[in-house]
């Protein structure tokens, strides 16, 4: 068996009384696609942020490429190859959607610090930022300022951004929230292909799109795990029946 | 070229027309009025780096500015006296090498000021950055030695090897000149990897973070590059009045660089400029009319923060275009 | 003696936190409340004392002149709210910040206007003109003790007002979560004027109290003001216990540090060299501390709504 690219072993954070997470363990294997699933106030978001680097666990390890990243900060674990994007869209409104990918791909270079050469004339900022807003098809909106995009182009503008980064896995918080059906279908087909490239931690409500991308399903509820397993041993799972799938069979 | 480009060219040559007119005309004060708007807007170009393009709202420039200042009028002060610095450094009238001491000095202070207040943000940040200015203006007025409470006057003005700088249009064109330096640099940084780093930051620090920049170094590096600009023109502010005083420090002095950009325009490469014109021809007017043109000055600032944001370059340029 | 020395300072600290406590509770009380930083704060510090300075003069009572510097200290925080702050509160904070900029200027201006340019002088009242004698054998001027008075009794009402008071519970309300106490059915638009006009009554008694000691002019509230912004971030802005706290940690550190380090000095230096070296450190003691309290802990010491 393969390697696991992100490993997190009893992740846990309490604010005060409520415990958002409780020893939270589950891993990332290459090429698949792990979903993670749960009612609203489950303590996924509080999961992602842990894994992301927001928030610090009051317990608990994370492994990622064989490697103890507790210690670092958020940019130190994208740097590493740790790419996400959000529930609710964040960009930099005032840029272009080629300027927000151009951002992801000067940090992907490690050019922050050049204080000189212009980026608009820079074919090595701009050109593999076109090509990555092709692949999410968003070509033709490049050079609308993010803010007046639409919802399901800033959805896909985080993709776009997430792909520049190159990471050697994939955090997705909620690809699909509010795209219209056509549209979940394309990310759909879109996310089936990029597992090749790295594998996903996909956090999402759309049930349809988690049954036809996951390799394996997670369930969280109230902070802990309760189930784990593939998508047909979820589907026939009675503790998640109950807990979070009752109320839709 | 876009109205942006030409709003911004046509400020820069309206303050060099400014003592052109004034010397044809016969009215020489104007053009040290002009050589006082082009520092200003120096200071505000600097300051513009960091509240422009970064979003750090500094309400303590007025340090940096001060430094500068004093970096002239202190080293003018020990060349004067032929007192040597300890370890022997002798003291210098030349501009250069005073314009280098005065941003090497401004840009470790401000190393020091924003390692401390770039932790934090929002309110906590202007009110961090305030009070270590005035911990300086404190600091120049209680230690005697360069005059304390009273200043520092320079006798006679620093030179600049091979011109005349006590000739008041010389003067003007050796701030104009640093000026346009400035506004290069400004231009050539909002446009690099770097301003688009800083930028960034401004607008949304979370998506900054999460391409894998830390927001912190981009800001901390910005808030350097804009001290020492306007500690640059800090020295030649002292030149143009042959005198430092603990006024350059004080926190009027911040607030009137804050009031430069936005009456100008906030980010914009000419904003300062524009601002500096403005300022600068209403204090000498309205100070002109009334002793109380601070009233005034009140008021107009009160309305264009209230109902015509966008300041001078916002109404004359239009809404800024990112590409 | 110089035990009688060292009370005396520490009492002068603490009399100096204390009126910093009056300028700090409004400026974080309307920051924790309605989020806006209010550099005019110390023109309404202002205010206060040329409110009193002058009643007093007129009616020869210096208690008239205090409940006057209240009553236009209040007012005129009440009238520049409803003018000026009131379409602040959505903007960023360089808005704020330039708008009560340009607002220091017109109140200064205003006031030179006014009263001219001279400084007026404010007596102590005869009540409290005595002193009181202290271990050691020296005195004490009772009118700093009352002011350490009076701060204490601001600081109670405070307390009792926010924990026990239905204006209290909205003002809470509102440092949690603004949109709620809309939904409460309150009417947001007097309560911040309340709350802003409060903290200006506050700021107005600090500038009436601190007129009898010093002398009445033009320009006097904006060195309170900074130290008052150094106190409230020591404190952690939005929180009345913290700028509580804060104001007399600065209070008693900046006093002291005047008193002791010039003597301090003297063990390493000639004597006049200790003095000038001494009391230019102790000019940014109270920084130095700020940057120290946020090293450690970059949000102050107390915060509010976490």
């Amino acid at each position: 068996m393969a390697e696991p690219v992100l490993e997190l072993r009893d992740m846990s954070k309490a604010f005060g009384a409520l415990k958002a997470t409780d020893g939270v363990s589950l891993d990332l294997k290459p090429g698949e696609i792990h979903a993670l699933i749960g009612p609203n106030g489950a303590g996924k978001t509080t999961l992602i942020h842990q894994i992301a680097g927001s928030i610090r666990p009051d317990a608990g390890t994370i492994f990622f490429l064989g490697q103890d990243i507790g210690h670092l900060g958020v940019a130190g674990r994208v740097r590493l190859g740790l790419g996400r994007t959000f529930q609710i869209s964040s960009i930099a409104p005032e840029f272009s959607a080629l300027r927000n990918v151009m951002l992801a791909v000067q940090s992907q270079q490690g050019t922050s610090y050049r204080f000189w050469k212009p980026v608009l004339s820079d074919n090595s900022l701009v050109d593999p930022a076109m090509a990555m807003l092709e692949r999410a098809g968003l070509a033709e909106r490049a050079r609308v300022p993010a803010a007046e995009l639409s919802h399901g182009d800033k959805r896909r503008l985080e993709i776009a951004i997430a792909l520049a980064l190159e990471p050697k896995a994939f955090l997705l918080d909620e690809p699909m929230a509010g795209m219209d059906p056509e549209g979940s279908k394309g990310l759909t087909r879109f996310l089936d292909e990029l597992r090749a490239e790295a594998p996903i931690l996909l956090v999402e409500h759309d049930m349809d799109a988690v049954f036809a991308l996951a390799d394996r399903v997670s369930v969280l509820v109230y902070g802990r795990m309760i189930a784990s397993g593939t998508v047909s041993e979820i589907r026939a799972d009675a503790n998640v029946r109950r807990a979070y799938l009752g109320d839709e069979s | 070229m876009n109205r942006e480009t030409l709003t911004s060219a046509a400020l820069v040559l309206l303050l060099l027309g400014i003592p052109l007119a004034a010397m044809a005309t016969g009215h020489n004060f104007y053009v040290t009025l002009a050589s006082r708007m082009a520092i200003l807007a120096l200071a505000a170009v600097g300051l513009n780096i960091a509240l422009g393009l970064g979003g750090l709202v500094s309400f303590g420039h007025a340090a940096f500015f001060g430094i500068g200042g004093y970096a002239a009028g202190v080293l003018a002060w020990h060349a004067m006296m032929l007192q040597p610095f300890p370890l022997g450094l002798p003291g210098t009238k030349l501009m250069p090498v005073i314009w280098l001491v005065a941003m090497l000095a401004a840009g470790i202070v401000a190393a020091f000021i924003g390692a401390i207040s770039i932790r934090t943000s929002g309110v906590y940040f202007i009110m961090i950055t305030l009070a270590f200015a005035q911990m300086i203006y404190y600091f120049a007025i209680s230690f005697p030695s360069y005059g304390g409470e009273d200043g520092l006057s320079i006798s006679l003005r620093n030179a600049f090897p091979g011109v005349n700088t006590l000739d008041p249009f010389t003067f003007f064109l050796i701030c104009y000149l640093l000026l346009l330096a400035g506004l290069f640099l400004f231009f050539r940084l909002r446009d690099s990897r770097f301003g688009a780093a800083l930028q960034a930051a401004r607008q949304n620090e979370t998506r900054l973070a999460a391409v894998g920049v830390s927001p912190f170094g981009i800001r901390l590096a910005a808030f350097v590059i804009s001290a020492m600009v306007t500690a640059l023109a800090g020295a030649l502010y002292a030149d143009l009045n042959r005198f430092v005083a603990p006024s350059m420090l004080s926190w009027h002095m911040s607030g009137e660089l804050i009031v430069l950009i936005i009456l100008g325009g906030t980010g914009r490469l000419a904003g300062p400029v524009a601002g500096a014109i403005v300022f600068v021809l209403f204090e000498h007017w309205l100070g002109g009319i009334t002793e109380r043109w601070q009233l005034y000055l009140g008021l107009v600032l009160l309305g264009v923060v209230l109902f015509a944001r966008g300041g001078v370059v916002g109404l004359l340029a239009g809404k800024a275009r990112h590409g | 003696m110089q035990t009688a020395l060292l009370i005396e300072q520490l009492l002068n600290g603490l009399q100096f936190g204390v009126m910093l406590f009056l300028m700090a509770a409004g400026l974080t009380l309307v920051f924790g409340v309605m989020g806006l930083i209010n550099l005019a704060h110390g023109s309404l510090y202002m205010v206060g004392a040329f409110a009193c300075a002058a009643v007093a003069a007129a009616t020869g009572s210096f208690w008239l002149g205090l409940i006057a510097s209240l009553a236009a200290a209040a007012a005129a925080g009440a009238i520049v709210e409803m003018t000026v702050i009131r379409r602040l509160y959505e903007r960023d904070h360089l808005d704020q910040v330039l708008a009560t900029f340009a607002l220091i200027l017109i109140f200064s201006e205003g006031m030179r206007w006014l009263f001219g340019s001279f400084p007026l002088y404010l007596n102590i009242p005869s009540l409290l003109s005595g002193s009181v004698p202290l271990p050691g054998g020296s005195q004490y001027p009772l009118y700093r003790l009352a002011i350490i008075g009076v701060g204490v009794a601001v600081a109670v009402f405070l307390w009792l007002l926010i924990s026990r008071t239905r204006l209290g519970m909205r003002i809470r309300a509102g440092e949690a979560d603004r949109e709620m106490i809309g939904a409460l059915g309150v009417d947001i638009r007097s309560l911040y004027t309340i709350i802003f006009a409060l903290g200006a009554a506050l700021a107005g008694l600090a500038g009436a109290l601190v007129g009898a000691l010093q002398s009445v002019q033009v320009g006097m509230g904006e060195p309170v003001l900074i130290l008052a912004f150094v106190v409230i971030v020591i404190g952690g802005i939005g929180s009345i216990k913290g700028a509580l706290i804060g104001a007399v940690l600065v209070g008693v550190v900046d006093t002291m540090g005047r008193f002791l380090l010039p003597r301090a000095m003297e063990l390493v230096l000639d004597a006049s060299r200790a003095n000038t070296v001494g009391a230019a450190i102790a000019s940014m003691l109270i920084y130095v501390l700020m940057a120290l309290i946020l090293a450690v802990r970059p949000r102050g010491l107390f915060v509010a709504n976490a």
